[in-house]
């Protein structure tokens, strides 16, 4: 925790204002707004992998009753812009239902509206829609070798394939005595929130304003709503005080709203569309990355990793939607919290025809740095050496901080060492190696899991240039406005939803922190896109440095303005004033003061107490760019990512019954250090739901599909999210190492747990199996799969040994 | 995600419930409704009518009939987790019960609608066929017994007669004194679906040597099966890991496992081995436990 | 059908389609919205509620089935406005939640537990929340609340704030 005293409110163990409307069911969720008259939406998808669409005979489903309208793709594509994609990829083209060719199954061809969602179910049935299957791809190696081509007239399957060279790869290679390769491969997995995704707009043609209520998360929504739809954005209102049920990044759904935005005002009652799981899962476009990275690295005796070259291939599915960018993020900390010198790297995005990548929490550093941490322990294996010890001589040291990687980004500061000693001395390190072996004596597979990494916060745009030098995007702004009214009370106003991140609760804390009241008086409200300052919205770990950057300027904004007219009314210079506790006063003699009460009446009735030329009333506004950002990329793709550096460190032990393949987790200590933590019990709660979603991408879930094409973990009996039998107890050690960038030394947290999880549990499954001569390199790793491989290994093995006799 | 429409009925009695299915063929009949109604919310069932039996009066009971414990179609689960004579008379059914689903889906699914809805990953089901319990459907005004091992058809079928109505499940009671259970299963999550199951009881003499053992393997082939040759081998013996293992090895050479998603055949023919071993071993600490 | 509810110890005649699932029922045509829809095939838990005490998944049950139980909603659990049940109150004090989704349901599910069990251990929280997932949190600080819950409840009803 922060120095003692350090801080009044930040870093103090509060509770979280947002929970009291959740325990009693009263949360604002999507489905939960229902505006008089609205129609409901259920959509007709593709059974086919691939395939034209030759007819859609509507005529059945509009006989039914209850049902106002059906929509197909050309009315739907001849009336909206192309939905917009990140890359320079024209010939992509996109819009929420298919246009002429479906590309996945699950694909979304056409959308019933009607009374209610079981009768537009009813006649979802019963559109007939005429098919012509076309060929189809589904692997990335294939897809990227050329074939099947998912989009004709793109003319090859790959959006993205830039490679980098930061730093003297070759010469560094040339240098090492030794040199590792592998491939390893991330499975399909995705955040998979308990709600999924809603949305209801309701145009009004009088005021000419598009109303939307959706459970979003996703920067540039209104303006990208606005654009599709053909309107100005000043036509399009999004309520931002929705309560999102769970996103983790993937509640982007513009496709969903562009839709719905175009039906109502087509028909001219409000629309709203609640996915069912169903739809969710198979076309909600909301898949994560499935990736194969080949690494190569080289080294010395040591285990001193010089240089490394890696080849990301990212199968984002039938679309450009926004996972190219997720290539692009992990830039930023390519080299994790290693010391390596140069790196090539090599991104590349390839179509294929499954369901469309979105956005899934870390933005593509989760899998990267499985990748990485996988790659080192097989060097430590290579050279025989502990998996720790090369750890801890190519890690960063702390007195290297600000430390500048080859890609260009400069760590802002760290203390890895403290935070592995500490983890060890907590975990008691060499009593858990006497269990591995106590454990393995007894028959199990027993394996301690290690992984190292970091957690890049304080998202900003530097991606997009970097990958499409078409966009100049330099800064991902966040704001806060501050307004006390005129009896003193104070309002706080964030301009984005929130998706369980207690940002209500952090905002009330800066503020109150800046302002000396107590936090619970600071009323936090969320503003809609057409009175809203510019936002972001929380993504790339970046609200408590963004969100409570901007809160902590605007509030010092009021502060300073307060402060100003108190040594105006006193008549002293302004250096002769102290704020304190919401007064001001005279250092010189401290009983001359102004009150909280006569500063608020001055400046909203007294003007002519004001000093000359101030502004009445008391509100501000603070729009913050992110800092260290600004700059673009050089042309050999070095910038600034993003600003502050979290660091993370698991310490696991598994067991596996070598019967059953069945993985167990028996202890899991992670030492976590995200600079000055805000709130105590938000900060905890993300870090453990992170964990519990890094052991299902790295055990249980995967968007698993078959020969035919058809996704066949599609709802969720087949695709298992852990239950709270899977997830362990989880010991937090906790240390900080505050940035130098933000205004409390806080970095980012929301991704962290999922950074490393993935990476441990494969570090400690590979630790088990290692001595029955199997390797392991592809998420998720699946009870029974597992137990054949550990089958058919002590098989062989015993074979051999027969041999040997 | 809305089932198709459909009719309601609550018929006073199970014969009116059997008169309602043979009135009309796209019927069902809905108990706890914890398999059924997931069906019908994705569509892939779509009856035109739901023939609701869970309040018939008197078909919710568990009764001790000396050599057989009777449970009645639509009591529910939760109620025989917790019932004391399934308890001492049931030993084996009190064991799988915590497996069944999770709280929640126990406190409204039924022990008949476990049954009829065979699934071959189904706890109940394979207690059922592994003590050869008698189930005991109503038809046209009669009862009529049937044996669990000639009920299960395949995945999801049974002998059920369309226009039939199951009314109880009536399962064994060994009298021997010392009785011991086991049970084991292995599934991705704690509460999903078992890629293999398996459960054993056995009785032993004052000396530890089984006198009489009952095996049955579930999730593996289409219907569960019990494993006779090795409860024979079982026979006058003490407990031997290997022994055991061999038997159970020998038993299921020549099945035909299932094959999906989440485990291969041949995962689930090793582990059946590995699975009924345990339940075994299990089943004879069990019973020496008890003097 | 016309069919009379017993919620939150209040009677409500509803007039609802046999196909109406308990759980649209509550939402749709009595706006008790606390209730809500995860997967609407039986297994994520988000739309528990308690029928004669017992955590039940509305998503599984027809309204025109649920006559005559007396069922309970997370409603019907806050003893009156601004006021928190010892278990709600809990849940706040650890932050047994993040985005709020799961939570009525999880409070549901614990709720029926401690009617139950007063002195629950760890694995008998864990399982009775089992069958609820939680996307957020990852279970920690919902365990933590129950067990809260548990130990003031046995002590006096009375949570106090820190
Ligand atoms: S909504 Fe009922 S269990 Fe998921
Ligand atoms: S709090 Fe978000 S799903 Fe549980």
């Amino acid at each position: 925790m922060s120095v003692p005293g350090k801080f009044r409110f930040v870093s103090s163990d509060r509770r979280v204002r947002e929970d009291r409307r959740f325990v009693v069911g009263k949360g604002n969720f999507a489905a939960d707004i229902v505006p008089q008259g609205v129609k409901h939406v259920a959509l007709v998808t593709c059974p086919h992998p691939a395939a034209r669409i030759v007819s859609i005979d509507k005529s059945a489903a509009l006989a039914m009753p209850g049902v106002l309208y059906v929509l197909d793709g050309p009315e739907l594509a001849g009336a909206t812009n192309m939905l917009a994609s990140g890359l320079d990829t024209p010939n992509v083209p996109r819009y929420p239902l298919a246009l002429n060719v479906a590309r996945y199954a699950g694909e979304w061809v056409a959308a019933v509206v009607a009374d209610n969602r079981a009768l537009a179910e009813d006649a979802a049935e019963a559109v007939v829609i005429d098919y012509e299957t076309l060929p189809f791809v589904l692997d990335a190696d294939a897809a990227y070798a050329g074939g099947t081509l998912v989009h004709e007239a793109h003319g090859s399957n790959v959006l993205l394939d830039r490679t980098f060279t930061w730093g003297e790869v070759d010469k560094d290679f040339a240098a090492s005595p030794h040199t590792f390769k592998h491939r390893v491969k991330w499975g399909r997995s995705s955040t998979v929130p308990i709600e999924t995704f809603g949305v209801t707009a309701s145009w009004d043609p009088w005021r000419e304003i598009l109303d939307i209520w959706a459970s979003i998360q996703m920067p540039k929504y209104p303006d990208q709503t606005a654009m599709a739809l053909k309107i100005p954005m000043s036509s399009v209102r999004v309520h931002y005080d929705v309560d999102v049920g769970g996103s983790y990044g993937v509640k982007r759904g513009i496709k969903h709203t562009i839709l719905v935005g175009y039906l109502s005002k087509r028909l001219g009652v409000p629309v709203r569309l609640i996915e069912d799981r169903l739809e969710n899962m198979r076309g909600g476009d909301m898949h994560g990355p499935e990736r194969f990275f080949d690494v190569e690295v080289a080294f010395d005796g040591q285990g001193i990793i010089r240089s490394m070259k890696m080849r990301a291939l990212d199968n984002v599915g039938a679309y450009a939607g926004r996972s190219p960018f997720q290539l692009g993020k992990p830039v930023g900390a390519i080299v994790g919290p290693y010391k390596i010198k140069s790196v090539q790297y090599q991104a590349i995005a390839v179509v294929t025809n499954k369901t469309v990548q979105e956005a899934v929490r870390a933005f593509g550093q989760s899998p990267t740095n499985y990748a990485l941490e996988r790659t080192v322990d097989e060097v430590a294996n290579k050279l025989g050496l502990d998996r720790l010890e090369i750890r801890r001589r190519n890690m960063i040291r702390h007195d290297e901080f600000p430390y500048l990687i080859p890609s260009g980004s400069a760590y802002d500061s760290g203390d890895y060492h403290t935070v592995v000693d500490k983890v060890l001395a907590h975990a008691g390190y060499d009593e858990l190696i006497a269990e591995r072996e106590r454990l393995r004596a007894t028959g199990k597979l027993a394996g301690i899991g290690i992984a190292a990494c970091l957690e890049p916060s304080g998202g900003n745009s530097s991606f997009e240039p970097l990958l499409n030098p078409k966009v100049g995007t330099t800064t991902w702004m966040d704001s806060c406005r501050i307004s006390v009214d005129l009896v003193g009370s104070i309002t706080a106003t964030m301009h984005t939803t929130s998706a369980g991140q207690g940002h209500e609760t952090m905002v009330g804390t800066v503020v109150g922190e800046v302002l000396e009241v107590d936090p619970d008086q600071v009323r936090v409200v969320r503003a809609d896109s057409l009175n809203s300052l510019p936002s972001n919205s929380p993504v790339g770990s970046r609200m408590a440095i963004m969100l409570g950057g901007a809160a902590f300027h605007a509030a010092k904004k009021i502060k300073d303005k307060l402060v100003a007219i108190a040594a105006h009314d006193l008549g002293v210079p302004l250096e002769r004033v102290a704020y304190k506790d919401g007064s001001v006063y005279d250092t010189t003699a401290p009983d001359r003061a102004r009150s909280w009460a006569e500063l608020v009446t001055m400046a909203h009735r007294h003007i002519h107490k004001l000093p000359a030329g101030m502004e009445p009333g008391l509100s501000v506004s603070h729009i913050m760019p992110v800092p260290m950002g600004g700059g673009l990329p050089t042309a050999d793709g070095r910038v600034q990512m993003y600003p502050c550096y979290s660091f993370e460190f698991h310490l696991i032990l598994v067991t596996i019954d070598p019967d059953l393949g069945k993985p167990e987790i028996k202890r899991y200590v992670l030492g976590h250090d995200c600079g000055t933590v805000i709130n105590p019990k938000i900060v905890r709660g993300m870090t453990m739901g992170g964990i519990a979603h890094g052991i299902g991408a790295a055990l249980y879930e995967e968007f698993a599909y078959n020969t035919d094409g058809l996704l066949v973990a599609q709802n969720f009996m087949d695709y298992l999210l852990p239950s709270a039998h899977e997830v362990p107890p989880v010991e937090l050690v906790h240390h900080e190492t505050p940035s130098p960038h933000t205004v409390f030394g806080q970095k980012g947290s929301g991704e962290s747990g999922y950074l490393g999880a993935p990476a441990a549990v494969a570090s400690a499954v590979n630790d088990a199996v290692r001595p029955l001569g199997i390797v392991i390199n592809s998420l998720p790793i699946k009870v029974a799969q597992l137990g054949d491989m550990i089958a058919q290994a002590l098989e062989s093995n015993a074979r051999e040994k027969q041999k040997g006799n | 995600m809305k089932p198709a429409a459909f009719e309601y009925s609550r018929p006073a009695d199970i014969d009116e419930a059997c008169a309602l299915l043979a009135a009309d063929d796209g019927a069902r009949v809905i108990a706890g409704g914890q398999t059924l109604v997931p069906l019908m919310a994705m569509r892939l069932a779509r009856p035109s009518r739901l023939i609701d039996i869970a309040r018939i009066p008197g078909l919710s009971y568990v009764r001790d009939e000396g050599r057989e414990i009777a449970v009645g179609a639509t009591t529910k689960q939760h109620v025989i987790e917790s019932d004391p004579v399934v308890r001492s008379k049931l030993p084996l059914l009190a064991k799988v019960m915590p497996f069944v689903g999770h709280t929640a889906t126990r406190a409204r699914g039924t022990v008949g609608g476990s049954i009829v809805n065979g699934d071959p990953a189904a706890e109940i089901v394979l207690v059922a066929v592994t003590l050869g319990a008698t189930l005991v459907w109503r038809e046209g005004g009669e009862n009529a017994p049937i044996a669990a091992s000639d009920f299960f058809l395949g995945p999801m079928v049974t002998a059920l007669p369309l226009t039939a109505c199951l009314a109880e499940t009536r399962f064994p009671v060994w009298s021997d004194a010392r009785i011991g259970v086991g049970f084991h299963e292995v599934n991705a999550r704690q509460s999903d679906f078992a890629f293999v199951s398996a459960a054993a009881q056995v009785a032993l003499d004052g000396d530890g040597r089984c006198t009489r053992a009952a095996i049955g393997i579930g999730a593996v082939t289409a219907v569960p099966f019990r494993l006779e040759g090795v409860a024979q081998s079982l026979q006058s013996q003490r407990f031997d890991e290997d022994k055991v293992r061999e038997a159970v090895k020998a038993a299921v050479a020549d099945i035909e496992p299932m094959a999906d998603l989440h485990a291969s055949a041949e995962y689930r023919k090793r582990v059946a081995v590995t699975m009924a071993a345990r339940a075994i071993a299990d089943a004879y600490q069990d019973a020496s436990g008890r003097a | 059908m016309k069919v009379e509810l017993n919620i939150n110890n209040a009677t409500h005649a509803v007039e609802v389609e046999p196909r109406t699932s308990l759980l649209d029922c509550l939402r749709d045509k009595l706006l008790l919205t606390g209730a809500h829809a995860g997967c609407e095939h039986g297994v994520c838990g988000a739309c528990t509620v308690l029928v004669d005490g017992a955590a039940v998944r509305s998503c599984l049950m027809f309204a025109v089935q649920a006559d005559g139980y007396a069922i309970t909603t997370i409603e019907g659990l806050a003893p009156g406005p601004g006021e928190l049940s010892p278990l709600q109150d809990a849940f706040c004090e650890t932050h047994g939640m993040q985005c709020g989704y799961c939570t009525p349901a999880m409070i549901l599910a614990a709720h029926a537990l401690l009617s139950k069990n007063a002195q629950p251990t760890r694995e008998e929280i864990v399982d009775a929340i089992s069958g609820n997932i939680c996307r957020c949190t990852g279970y920690t600080q919902i365990v933590e609340a129950i067990a809260l819950a548990a130990e003031r409840m046995r002590g006096q009803n009375d949570p106090v704030r820190p």
